[in-house]
């Protein structure tokens, strides 16, 4: 056996004879260790994603995506202030039992314009991927605002704040040009009427309503969220928002027929 | 501690808070209305708080010593009881967030007082406010130690303690007010980040400054893990902060990064954090107090060449096991799992190597409960690890991602890796550090051993337990061939554990308050006894490093 195993593990040996060798000299100096330091983890990172910005499958084309309105770009950011993506996540997996339990299995294409993109790391509650006009927004009004009333075995915190806290409009026009500083194809227009969009989007049967569907499409939905037509509130923003997760394009369900029966 | 810096020193210092007042001042003006301003005066109040004591000791006595016969410990004392005091008040924060689970009303009446804001308070106030400044802290003491040499000047370490804490409570203040990127472990908004790069520069330009003043031909093991911890730290940081404010007079900013590249650089960033950050300067921390502690030399030198490289270069490739099954391309996923199942090779050579430094010094471990947190720290670093490999497995990983599964594993290393081995280290560095002849009570630090591991121990079966039971409920299909249970069965399930985790920390938690206590009453009242051999020499035989091998 030994006889076997020692021309077998001779490359080994000599590969670590000469590496502890050369670290024998290389700790003697301090910036050489630095610089050794940097290209050897540098390696794995660059290969991995340098790649994923120039690969070009890697991103589905769906020329059917619109962007999120300023009134669900302004929920979105609540919620990242609120910290939901602690608990819940917005990536589908290609399992089985997840696409039967929330749907079609989550796409690259989806979270293109997300930036930073919540995916999440734990369901402490459910994948909300999918979440967007599954419930009524009187339910996710009355669930934000006391989740145990609903659900009563829920454990997650309550929201009510956000019905009485109105929405900062005026600082949507610079949020909306840092995310076309960052990639979001936002026009000059869109941000323009960044403020207005926000306020039409959340009050129906309005001028400002209008100039919401002429630049982001007839699909889009202007409702009164919370309920109330007396201002904007966060609430408004928020289930605007949880309202259009998985409802951008309709490339997953294309691709993703669902199963029969 | 003022009167120990030259006049020079004095007037840099006042400089340097001088513009640490102007800038806070700035940002309170420009962030009007926005929690900006809100860190603007806080940034404000703790720069004039030095401010002022510099003033009042500007032209006050000195009492200058002479800095070639001693090496410069006030920076390492400071850090060690801010460390304590970040791990009293993070683990009691994460107990608070693991209550609000079990018991989802136990919480003010507040915004801020939610689960998503008080969550990452517990993480970054256990990983930067603890961890950090354990590292911090050791590693100006590890650094002159091995180097047999003081660190040059007086200002830069204090400015790396305190810049490193400014950022921790700008951040832990921040997540209060809603102030979060939602990037896992890096939620500080783009002016705390750029602080922490500037805090960086000097910590690594101390650190090789010091190295560079070193009277040993070689730099010593522990050495090269600080390294690699603050170089890539750096890196991560920068690339994965990138990011785009909404402007210049508010907290928001835009990731640089969207979709799937940006989770991808998230999670490179995030599993790399607990490499460098957890992993590497802890490494640092173990290589130098385990053999000390011991009297034995390290085992193997080529074990520790091995897994050092190892773990530098491994780790990296691993961080895109955090995204299996999604949209993240195949072959990335592939080549995580596959470097992740490769770096169980250096990973159990270092806790190998640890282990094997003991042999002959198994008595102690019986008899020394300091030792013996060092000990069980390297056993939960070798487990940690080999869970960690088998949960990057893809199948695997389909069971236990998103569950509780991934609290346990993470908490199997924060506490009974990370934790234990700092607090074993801080057992062993206090009594020398103050010059005391001994810890005030060494049942104290029994007790705090028995009191962490249980804690530790309730704590990771209660996840395992858990996360098992999560991962197979939400995949677990009737006869009717349909899923058999709601999300909201798989909740119910959880409450027991929920409780029992919640009890794990606090028995954890309490464990760190009888640490404090105990290194407060050392300082307080136990004798003074000034080491022999603690001072910088040119000989080797003076003021051996640490134990020679035979």
């Amino acid at each position: 056996m030994k006889t076997f195993l020692k021309p077998l593990l001779k490359p080994f040996a000599a590969f670590f004879e000469g590496h502890a060798k050369a670290h024998y000299r290389l700790e003697r100096h301090s910036l050489g260790l630095t610089a050794a330091i940097i290209v050897a983890a540098g390696i794995g990172g660059f290969i991995e994603i340098a790649p994923l910005f120039t690969i070009d499958e890697t991103v589905e084309a769906a020329p059917d995506m619109r962007l999120y309105t300023p009134l669900e770009q302004a929920g979105r950011d609540i919620y990242i202030r609120e910290g939901c993506y602690a608990c819940h996540s917005q990536m589908i997996r290609a399992l089985r039992d997840e696409v039967e339990r929330y749907g079609p299995y989550s796409l690259a294409a989806e979270s293109q314009y997300d930036h930073p993109m919540l995916w999440g790391s734990k369901r402490t509650g459910p994948d909300l991927a999918r979440l967007g006009e599954k419930y009524s927004d009187d339910w996710h009004v009355r669930h934000l605002v006391d989740p145990r009333a609903l659900v009563p075995e829920s454990v997650m915190p309550h929201y009510a704040f956000l019905l009485d806290a109105g929405l900062d409009v005026e600082s949507l026009p610079d949020r909306l040009a840092a995310l076309r500083a960052v990639g979001v194809p936002y026009s000059d227009e869109m941000i323009a009427s960044a403020s207005a969009d926000a306020i039409g989007q959340a009050l129906p049967d309005t001028d400002r309503a209008d100039g919401v569907f002429d630049r982001y499409g007839e699909e889009t939905a202007v409702r009164l969220f919370d309920g109330s037509a007396d201002r904007v509130s966060e609430m408004d923003a928020l289930v605007a928002y949880l309202q259009v997760l998985g409802r951008l394009t309709d490339l997953p369900a294309q691709i993703q027929p669902v199963p029969e029966g | 501690m003022i009167s120990s810096l030259t006049q020079a020193e004095r007037g840099a210092a006042m400089l340097i808070t001088l513009a640490g007042m102007v800038a806070g001042l700035a940002m309170a003006a420009a962030g009007q209305g926005d929690p900006m301003g809100a860190h603007g005066w806080i940034v404000l109040l703790f720069f004039a708080l030095f401010f002022g004591l510099l003033a009042r000791a500007a032209y006050g006595s000195d009492e200058l010593e002479d800095r070639s016969l001693a090496y410069y410990d006030d920076p390492t004392k400071v850090g060690i009881l801010l460390s304590l005091a970040w791990a009293v008040i993070a683990m009691g924060m994460g107990v608070w967030v693991a209550a609000q689970l079990a018991w989802p009303d136990l919480r003010f009446d507040a915004a801020w007082s939610g689960f998503g804001r008080l969550r990452p308070v517990h993480t970054s106030g256990v990983i930067f406010g603890f961890g950090g400044n354990a590292l911090i802290a050791t590693s100006f003491h590890i650094m002159q130690r091995t180097s047999r040499a003081r660190m040059p000047g007086q200002v830069a370490p204090w400015f790396v303690l305190f810049g490193f804490n400014l950022f921790c409570l700008i951040a832990a203040s921040g997540y209060l007010m809603g102030v979060t990127q939602s990037k896992e472990y890096a939620e500080p908004e783009w002016y705390a980040d750029i602080w922490l790069v500037v805090v960086w520069v000097v910590y690594f330009t101390l650190y090789i400054r010091t190295l560079a003043r070193r009277r040993e031909p070689h730099i010593y093991v522990a050495n090269w893990y600080y390294l690699a911890f603050i170089l890539v730290v750096a890196v991560l940081h920068i690339v994965n902060n990138l990011a785009v404010p909404a402007s210049w007079t508010g907290a928001k900013s835009y990731s640089a990064f969207s979709g799937v590249q940006d989770a991808m650089t998230q999670w490179w960033y995030g599993h790399n954090a607990v490499a460098f950050f957890l992993t590497s300067g802890f490494l640092g921390m173990l290589y130098y107090f385990l053999p000390k502690r011991a009297e034995r030399p390290i085992y193997s030198y080529r074990l520790s060449i091995l897994s050092f490289w190892g773990i530098t270069f491994f780790y990296i490739w691993a961080g895109s096991h955090h995204l299996h099954y999604t949209a993240l391309p195949h072959w990335v996923q592939t080549l995580g799992m596959t470097f992740s199942v490769m770096l169980l090779v250096p990973s159990w050579a270092s806790a190998g190597n640890a282990l094997m430094t003991l042999n002959g010094a198994w008595h102690k471990v019986r008899d020394d409960a300091t030792l013996r947190f060092m000990m069980v720290a390297a056993v939960f670093y070798g487990l940690s690890t080999f869970e960690g490999s088998f949960m990057a497995i893809r199948p695997v990983n389909g069971l236990s991602h998103y569950t509780e599964w991934t609290i346990g594993h993470v908490h199997a290393g924060a506490m009974g890796w990370v934790a234990l081995i700092t607090f074993g280290s801080i057992y062993a560095l206090v009594p020398g550090l103050w010059r005391r002849e001994t810890m005030y009570s060494w049942k104290a630090v029994e007790w705090h051993f028995w009191i962490a591991l249980a804690g530790t121990v309730i704590y990771v079966f209660a996840m395992w337990n858990s996360g098992i039971i999560q991962g197979l409920m939400w995949r677990t299909y009737g006869e009717s061939g349909t899923l058999r249970y709601s999300f909201t069965d798989s909740l119910v399930a959880m409450h027991p554990y929920y409780v029992a985790r919640a009890f794990g920390g606090l028995l954890f938690v309490t464990g760190a308050i009888i640490g404090a206590w105990n290194v407060v009453m050392t300082i307080r009242h136990v004798p003074r006894q000034v080491p022999e051999r603690d001072h910088p020499t040119t000989s080797e035989t003076m003021e051996p490093a640490l134990p020679a091998a035979e």
